[in-house]
C-alpha cells in the first residue's frame, strides 16, 4: 500500500520537501548536540529534564488520544468512526515515534540506549515505559495496516486482528499511566507527588489528541476528496468537550489541595508557575494564557451552537491544543524541577539549538503523518470515500 | 521467490525480536532467586576498611565559616577530577556548602539561631538505606553495595537523568558538556568522566578499598567521621550516642546514611 504515497501533486512533494528540509537543519543540530553534550540546551543540574522530555509527555497523549476513536468503534460499535478509526491509529503511530525520538535526543549517551535491554531492571518506571510505548508502536503498525489493507481489498480484516485491537485500547491508557507513574513516583519532588497525576494526564491526552485529530480531519475534508464526515467530527467534539473539563477539574483539585494544605513542598511549585518565586516568573504569562486557552475552549465547547459550527470548532481546537500543550510541554516539567530540592529557584528556557531540534522532531513526525495519512485517504478514495457509509466495517 | 524472501524476512524478525527480548526474558525468569549465578571470586584488599554498613557524622560545631569548608571540598574535588566549570548550570558537585534553610528545607523556622542560620552545612550524597535513584535508574548503572555505599557505573549510564529527578537531596551531577579540560590537575588514580554521564560522591570507595580514609575525612581535621552503623562499638555510633543529632528529610523514608551533630 506504500505505493499511494508515492503519488501526489506538487503541493504533496513540496510539503514532503519542506518537512525534510527541517529535518535536515535539527540533524544537523542534533550532531552538534552530540558533539558537545547536552550543553546547548537551557537544562541544569537544577532543572535536568527539559523541552525534550516535556514534549515527549505531551505526545504521548496524543498517542494515548487515538484511542478515543478505537474504543466508540470496537467497544460500542459506533459505526461513524469506522469511517476515521484508521486515523486515529496512524496519528498514534506518527505521536510515537516522536516520543522515541524526543527519548533519544534527550539521552546523554544515546549509544547506550540499548544498555535498558542488555541490563533490564524491572524496578525502573523507564524500562515499563519503553516496553509500552514500543508495543504501543507495533500494535498500531500491525492493525492499522492489516485493517487498511483488509478494507482496500473489500474484505473482513483477519480474525485475530481483533484481540489485537481489543489489547490495544487497554493498552493506549497504560502508555500514559506510565509515563505519569516515572515522575509521580519521586519522593521529594511535591508538584508531581499527586495520585491525580495519570488521570490528569489522560483527561488532557483525551482532549488534546482528539482535537488534533479533529483539525486534521477537517484539513483532509480540504485538501483531498475523502471526507472524514460531519458526524464524526461532531461526537469527536463531545469527546473533546467531557475531556477538558475533566482536565480542568482535576487541576483545581490540584489547586485546592495544594493552597489549603498550605505544605511549602508542594505549593512553592504552583506559586512558582502562576505567581512567580523569589523574584523569577519566567513561566508566569505562559500558565495563565494556557488556563485562558483552555476556559475559553471549554465555553466555545459546551455552547452547542459554537461546538456545531466548525469554523468555531477548528478554532477552538486550536487554542485548547495550544492551551494544553503549555500546561504539560512547558509547565508539567520544569515546574516540578523549580524550586530544586533544596529550594534553590534555577530557571528554565530552552535554547535555540534545544527548540530546533524539537521543531525536527515534530517535521518527523509530521512525515510519518503524512505518509500514512496518505496511504489511507488514497485507499478511502480508492474505495469511493465520498459515499456516507464505510463498506468494510 | 517472493514467497520464499517473505517467510526469510519472517525468520529473521523472529530471530532478531528473540535476541533483543533475551535478557528481558531472562530477568524475569531469574526473579525468583534460584539459580543465582556465579559470582566471579574477587579476594580483597587485606588492609581495605570494610564495615557491614557505612555512615558518616559531620560535626558543625567544628565550623564556622565557609572558608572552614573549602578544604574539604577541595581534597575531595581534586581527588575525584571533578571539573570547575564556570557556567553555574552546569556545575559538577560532589561535596559542597549551603545555609541551614536550603539544607534542612523541613526544619527551618525564622528564629533560629544566628550562629545555625549563616553557618554553611556540607552537603553531598547520603548513600540513602532505600536509594531511589537506584529505583529508577533503568540500567543498573547506578547500585548500591552491600556495605551500603551508592555507586555509579560511568561506563553503563545512558544519561537519562532519572536518578536526578529521583533524589530528593541534589546529590547529583550531570556531564553537560566533556569535563575534561576543566580539570586543573588531573589525578591519575581516579578515572576522569566524559560528557552525557550522571556522577556523585561515592564515599571514596577507591580510598576504602585500600585502607584509606575518604578524602573529606582527612581533610576536616576530626569534623567528618565516617564508620560501621552496624557495629555498637564503632566511633561513629559512639557520636551517635553521645549526641543530638539530625538528618536531611527524614520523613521521606530514604534512611540517609549522612548524620549531622547540630
Amino acid at each position: 500500500m506504500l505505493e499511494l504515497a508515492l503519488k501526489g501533486d506538487k503541493k504533496y512533494w513540496g510539503w514532503v520537501i519542506a518537512l525534510l528540509a527541517v529535518i535536515g537543519v535539527a540533524f544537523a543540530v542534533y550532531l552538534k548536540q552530540l558533539d558537545f553534550g547536552l550543553g546547548i540546551t537551557g537544562m541544569s543540574r537544577d532543572v535536568s529534564w527539559g523541552f525534550y522530555i516535556a514534549q515527549f509527555t505531551f505526545l504521548v497523549g496524543v498517542a494515548a488520544g487515538g484511542v478515543m476513536v478505537v474504543l466508540p468503534r470496537y467497544l460500542h460499535d459506533y459505526k461513524a468512526f469506522g469511517r476515521i478509526t484508521i486515523l486515529g491509529e496512524f496519528l498514534a503511530i506518527a505521536a510515537v515515534v516522536m516520543c522515541l525520538l524526543f527519548i533519544i535526543a534527550d539521552l546523554g549517551q544515546p549509544m547506550r540506549a540499548f544498555n535498558v535491554i542488555l541490563y533490564p531492571t524491572p524496578g525502573s518506571v523507564l524500562f515499563w515505559d519503553m516496553i509500552v510505548l514500543n508495543g504501543y508502536l507495533l500494535l498500531n503498525i500491525v492493525i492499522g495496516w492489516n485493517v487498511l489493507e483488509a478494507e482496500r481489498n473489500n474484505i473482513h480484516y483477519a480474525k485475530w486482528v481483533k484481540p489485537l485491537i481489543i489489547t490495544s485500547i487497554i493498552w493506549a491508557p497504560a502508555i500514559h499511566t506510565v509515563t505519569a507513574f516515572l515522575y509521580c513516583g519521586l519522593p521529594g519532588r511535591g508538584f508531581w507527588m499527586t495520585a491525580i497525576l495519570a488521570p490528569r494526564f489522560l483527561a488532557s491526552a483525551f482532549a488534546a489528541g482528539p482535537a488534533l485529530l479533529i483539525l486534521l480531519c477537517l484539513i483532509i475534508r480540504k485538501v483531498t476528496k475523502f471526507d472524514p464526515g460531519r458526524e464524526q467530527i461532531q461526537s469527536l467534539a463531545k469527546i473533546v468537550t467531557y475531556a477538558i473539563i475533566i482536565n480542568v477539574f482535576f487541576l483545581l483539585c490540584e489547586v485546592f489541595v495544594v493552597f489549603y494544605s498550605r505544605i511549602p513542598s508542594h505549593m512553592s511549585h504552583m506559586q512558582y508557575l502562576f505567581a512567580g518565586l523569589h523574584g523569577h516568573g519566567a513561566l508566569v504569562p505562559w500558565m495563565w494564557t494556557s488556563m485562558a486557552l483552555m476556559a475559553t475552549s471549554i465555553v466555545l465547547l459546551v455552547i452547542p451552537a459554537t461546538r456545531k459550527n466548525e469554523s468555531v470548532l477548528a478554532f477552538t481546537c486550536v487554542i485548547l491544543f495550544i492551551g494544553t500543550w503549555i500546561d504539560k510541554g512547558m509547565g508539567m516539567i520544569s515546574g516540578g524541577f523549580v524550586p530544586n530540592p533544596l529550594h534553590h529557584v534555577t530557571e528554565y528556557m530552552p535554547t535555540l539549538p534545544e527548540i530546533l531540534i524539537t521543531l525536527g522532531v515534530y517535521a518527523t513526525g509530521l512525515l510519518v503523518l503524512t505518509i500514512l495519512f496518505k496511504v489511507a485517504v488514497g485507499v478511502k478514495e480508492e474505495a469511493g470515500g465520498l459515499k456516507d457509509t464505510c463498506e468494510s466495517c | 521467490m517472493g514467497n520464499s524472501r517473505r517467510s526469510f524476512l519472517k525468520v529473521a524478525g523472529i530471530t532478531a525480536l528473540g535476541i533483543g527480548t533475551k535478557p528481558v526474558l531472562d530477568v524475569f525468569a531469574s526473579s525468583g532467586g534460584h539459580g543465582a549465578e556465579p559470582k566471579p571470586e574477587v579476594s580483597q584488599n587485606e588492609e581495605a576498611l570494610t564495615a557491614k554498613k557505612w555512615g558518616m557524622v559531620i560535626d558543625t560545631r567544628k565550623f564556622h565559616s565557609a572558608e572552614d569548608l573549602d578544604p574539604i571540598i577541595e581534597a575531595c574535588h581534586k581527588i575525584h577530577n571533578v571539573p570547575e566549570l564556570t557556567e553555574p548550570k552546569h556545575e559538577i558537585m560532589w561535596l559542597w556548602g549551603d545555609e541551614y534553610k536550603h539544607v534542612f528545607t523541613h526544619k527551618e523556622h525564622e528564629l533560629i539561631n544566628d550562629r545555625i542560620k549563616h553557618l554553611p552545612f556540607l552537603v553531598l550524597c547520603n548513600h540513602c538505606e532505600k536509594p531511589a535513584c537506584v529505583r529508577a535508574c533503568p540500567t543498573k548503572a547506578t547500585f548500591k553495595r552491600d556495605d551500603g555505599i551508592v555507586l555509579m557505573d560511568f561506563h553503563r549510564c545512558i544519561g537519562c537523568r532519572f536518578c536526578m529527578a529521583a533524589c530528593p537531596y541534589g546529590s547529583r551531577s550531570f556531564n553537560f558538556r566533556d569535563p575534561r579540560p576543566f580539570i586543573k590537575e588531573e589525578n591519575k588514580d581516579f578515572p576522569t568522566r566524559m560528557k552525557g554521564v550522571v556522577e556523585k560522591c561515592n564515599f571514596c570507595a577507591e580510598r576504602l578499598a585500600v585502607g584509606k580514609m575518604p578524602a573529606c575525612v582527612e581533610a576536616s581535621n576530626g569534623a567528618i567521621t565516617v564508620g560501621d552503623l552496624d557495629d555498637p562499638e564503632s566511633e561513629v555510633r559512639e557520636l551517635l550516642r553521645s549526641n543530638y543529632t539530625i538528618r536531611r528529610k527524614p520523613d521521606l523514608g530514604a534512611g540517609p546514611s549522612v548524620y549531622y551533630i547540630v
